[in-house]
């Protein structure tokens, strides 16, 4: 619990720092919009295959603009050497992945919010009538990139092509999550029924979360002390 | 009771290359060792060490008896490196309420405080660092390091880019610290500075102890007799 | 001694090898539906098994690695990750070949596939990763973090797909579907190929992770020299 709390002070710390200059979700919206903008031009919003595809974008774009959130995640503590001392500190390697981690977690479902309203608005998409199924796809999903996010982050930290690996690793690894993500929201969008097939998909969501964030406490501890 | 540091036979590698060889060295309670030796010799990658902030292959490390990544190590310690490790966008009483949360201070709000009025920076609590001038800042990266009155501190260079107030305040804040009977590491170019404050010296060439020992009165008179007296021949 | 180990090694599989392509193409006869193209299972089928094999022993090497710290299997994981991601591709390409010649398409969403290309994704990167660090204690480390959770997320996309698409023909190894599903001979060289193109594989490790191990040697000789 101590490690909890101690997570949420490294949050907290990082939506103060995000809240006063708004760097990382500027640019993450601006692109979002621009992504979806141009994906509008590309599939003709109200095409039948291109409803059926909704998911499939809309997770694109969380992905991408959302590498613009995770990628400065560790990269604000470089200067003046901050995560020195933070890890000089008592806190802990693991509170401070999962601190960035929830920190990636609270941006990027902010993201999600404002792009699901120009989504709504550019391809006439009624993404509010399950809220409640929508919210919690949304949130295993985003945690599973926030995770992989933030430990990527760590891991590539002071490697001098920080900005070229951070996607070259992470969206391979991703890949099982945003298929599962895609499929689920795939039908919400469409106003389909949940069936057993995305029940299975769902777990799919879970088992990636469990495993992601519990190989990433375990291994803090390695990537960051280095 | 354990001593405050304690290294036996450490050995430091990068790949094959070694940056520590065999590196035996105990700082005892209350005592204020200079870490002397050239660029490279190996006295930031040993404090990083004691900080906890790099791994070692071979040989022991204690901080009082933990290892120096153990929690309870790390809460004892207060590191100063180069950089000043601060928040540029936060505010100088945002950023000591951080780190005190972070070294779990109780009531931290008192405390940072104190420590806002002890480096004169409580005028300016509120004001973002990136608007804080050199001298400002490093006082408020002094703050940072001994805000949760560590029982060890170790400083890297410390005296390096400080201003002359900067320089005050650290004096005192060491002397303070000697006085509580808190254990000082500092390693240091500026000798005649660093001899004036220390109990203790250790000479590092090369990643290996070449001498370590009570800081005499000679020293203080003739700081380049260490270096002439213990290093190879061939250094300037 | 470890020369003679890899020329042994490299002899013994281009003979076997030598034999079991002069059986493929000259004694074994075509399959009653596919004709001709099915001769590519036998080197389809072996290199994807030495792949997927092969990250996992280097999932084994970087745990090894992570707990003693001996260069070795860091060195030795790097060069199997190597190896296999070629016959990854390997199997890849004729997979893709067979398919378009019996299915009439390049490519399609299996499990199977998509795992194969998942994981030339995933430890391309991990080749990219090494390039990019210099130091080799922290190259070592970062990577063995990275081939962790590499393989991990390779047994999840190969479950989760496996639920759901399976265009991919089935098993067809006797020890899996209990036999009749492949002509017996069929199925011996493809054993028989499997040990070459494994031996082959293994030779190949073994002087590329002399490879790694001298251009380490290399680089701790020029931070001597530089310290000096």
């Amino acid at each position: 619990m101590r490690s909890l709390r101690q997570a949420l002070f490294v949050a907290g710390k990082d939506l103060a720092i995000e809240w006063r200059t708004k760097e990382s979700l500027n640019a993450a919206a601006a692109f979002a919009v621009a992504i979806l903008l141009l994906f509008s031009f590309a599939f003709d919003p109200f095409a039948e295959s291109t409803r059926e595809t909704a998911g499939g974008l809309l997770w694109l774009v969380f992905a991408f603009a959302g590498a613009l959130v995770f990628n400065r995640g560790f990269a604000r503590e470089l200067p003046n050497e901050c995560l020195d001392a933070l890890l000089s500190s008592p806190l802990s390697a693991a509170s401070l992945l999962l601190g960035k981690a929830l920190g990636n977690f609270v941006l990027l479902l902010v993201l999600e919010l404002i792009s699901l309203f120009v989504f709504g608005i550019f391809y006439d998409v009624r993404w509010w009538l399950h809220p409640l199924n929508l919210a919690v796809v949304c949130a295993l999903a985003t945690w599973g990139i926030s995770i992989v996010g933030a430990v990527f982050g760590a891991l590539t930290v002071n490697l001098r092509l920080r900005e070229l690996m951070l996607p070259v690793i992470i969206y391979p690894l991703l890949i099982p999550l945003l298929i599962a993500a895609i499929e689920i929201t795939g039908t919400l969008l469409a106003n389909r029924p949940i069936t057993a097939y995305e029940l299975l998909w769902g777990r799919v969501l879970v088992v990636f979360d469990v495993i992601f964030t519990a190989l990433a406490m375990a291994l803090a501890e390695t990537i960051l002390v280095n | 009771m354990p001593p405050a540091i304690e290294l036996e036979q450490v050995w430091k590698f990068y790949g094959d290359y070694a940056a520590l060889r065999d590196y035996t060295l105990t700082v005892s309670e209350g005592s204020c060792c200079a870490l002397l030796g050239r660029n490279g010799a190996g006295k930031t990658t040993l404090l990083r060490i004691l900080a906890g902030l790099s791994p070692f292959q071979r040989g022991s490390v204690r901080v009082f008896g933990e290892l120096p990544r153990a929690g309870a190590a790390r809460r004892q310690v207060g590191f100063l490196g180069h950089g000043i490790g601060v928040y540029e966008d936060l505010s100088a009483r945002e950023n000591l309420s951080f780190f005190a949360r972070i070294a779990e201070i109780g009531s931290p709000r008192g405390v940072v405080d104190a420590w806002l009025e002890r480096v004169g920076l409580a005028r300016v609590a509120t004001m973002p660092v990136r608007q804080f001038s050199r001298g400002m800042r490093q006082r408020l990266a002094l703050a940072r390091t001994f805000l949760h009155s560590p029982n060890v501190l170790l400083l890297d260079e410390p005296f390096t880019s400080l201003d002359d107030r900067a320089i005050a305040t650290l004096g005192e804040l060491l002397l303070e610290a000697r006085q509580r009977g808190a254990t000082i590491v500092l390693s240091t170019h500026q000798i005649r500075e660093a001899l004036a404050s220390a109990s203790h010296v250790a000479l590092i060439e090369n990643g290996r102890l070449r001498y370590a020992g009570e800081r005499t009165l000679e020293m203080l008179d003739d700081p380049g007799l260490l270096y002439r007296l213990h290093m190879s021949p061939g250094h300037a | 001694m470890r020369e003679k180990i890899v020329i042994g090694l490299v002899v013994a599989a281009a003979l076997l090898l030598a034999y079991n392509l002069y059986q493929i193409f000259l004694v074994l006869p075509d399959e009653a539906l596919q004709g001709a193209i099915y001769r590519i299972i036998f080197f389809h089928v072996p290199a994807a098994i030495t792949g997927m094999i092969g990250y996992f022993v280097a999932l084994a090497l970087s745990v090894l690695y992570l707990s003693s710290g001996n260069f070795r299997y860091d060195s030795l994981a790097a060069s199997v990750v190597e190896v296999s991601l070629v016959f990854s591709v390997v199997n890849i390409v004729t997979g893709s070949i067979w398919a378009r010649i019996i299915w009439g398409i390049w490519w399609t969403w299996d499990y199977r596939l998509t795992s194969a290309l998942v994981c030339v994704l995933i430890f391309s990167g991990y080749l990219m990763l090494r390039r990019g660090i210099d130091e080799p204690t922290q190259r070592a480390r970062l990577s063995s973090a990275l081939c962790i959770f590499g393989c991990i997320d390779v047994v999840i996309v190969w479950k989760s797909i496996e639920w759901f698409r399976t265009q991919h023909p089935g098993p067809v190894l006797s020890i899996r579907t209990g036999g009749g599903n492949i002509d017996p001979a069929m199925e011996h060289m493809l054993y028989m190929n499997f040990y070459a193109i494994l031996m082959i594989a293994v030779a190949l490790v073994l002087i590329r992770t002399r490879q790694e191990a001298t251009s380490r040697e290399i680089d701790s000789l020029r931070r001597l020299a530089n310290a000096a």
